[in-house]
């Protein structure tokens, strides 16, 4: 898993059923400082995170996971909100 | 998830007879606010995008969990076609 920050959010009418009812928001992927690194990508969110707050997130097929019984096209999803992180 | 801009078609008569019928489109990744990246991807259209059209793609084994996709080969799926996205600034 990875932190990240929620730096917006998609719109989309047409897509896969299995995302009917699904946010998708927009993440920047952060060192352990907190600093930004590599591509911005998009997010299911399990947690019901807001603009701007510090998430972490994971990839890959367990990223579906959490939505389970349900089998749902999405491979990273934000998991948990930080509430601080010690160093 | 990352978001791409259509940006072609491929054509195959070859191919896996589970892709048979699916439509394959070439995608340039983007960044939120429109920019291309890097690279080129091919992936499987669910949901009917057209050219130019920005969309969500899904990469790895979550992309035979799109419709249709269930035990075909792929590993890249279009999933969803974008709206808007909208920045907090």
């Amino acid at each position: 898993m990875y932190l990240g920050r929620v730096v917006g959010r998609v719109v989309s009418t047409m897509k896969d059923p299995g995302l009917f009812g699904q946010r998708l928001l927009v993440v920047q992927p952060l060192t352990s400082d907190l600093k930004p690194t590599g591509k911005q990508l998009i997010c299911a969110d399990c947690t019901g995170a807001g603009e701007k707050e510090l998430v972490y997130w994971c990839r890959g097929k367990e990223a579906s996971f959490p939505f389970l019984p349900g089998e749902l096209p999405i491979d990273t999803t934000i998991v948990g909100i930080v509430d601080s992180v010690n160093r | 998830m990352i978001l791409a801009r259509v940006v072609g078609s491929v054509v195959a008569t070859r191919k896996d007879p589970r892709l048979e019928g699916k439509t394959l489109l070439i995608l340039k990744p983007i960044t939120p606010d429109g920019k291309d990246e890097a690279g080129y991807i091919v992936s499987v259209d669910t949901v009917s995008a057209g050219f130019r059209e920005t969309v969500i793609a899904v990469s790895g084994s979550s992309a035979r969990m799109a419709q249709g996709c269930k035990d075909v080969p792929v590993d890249s799926t279009i999933i969803g076609i974008v709206d808007t996205v909208h920045l907090d600034t």
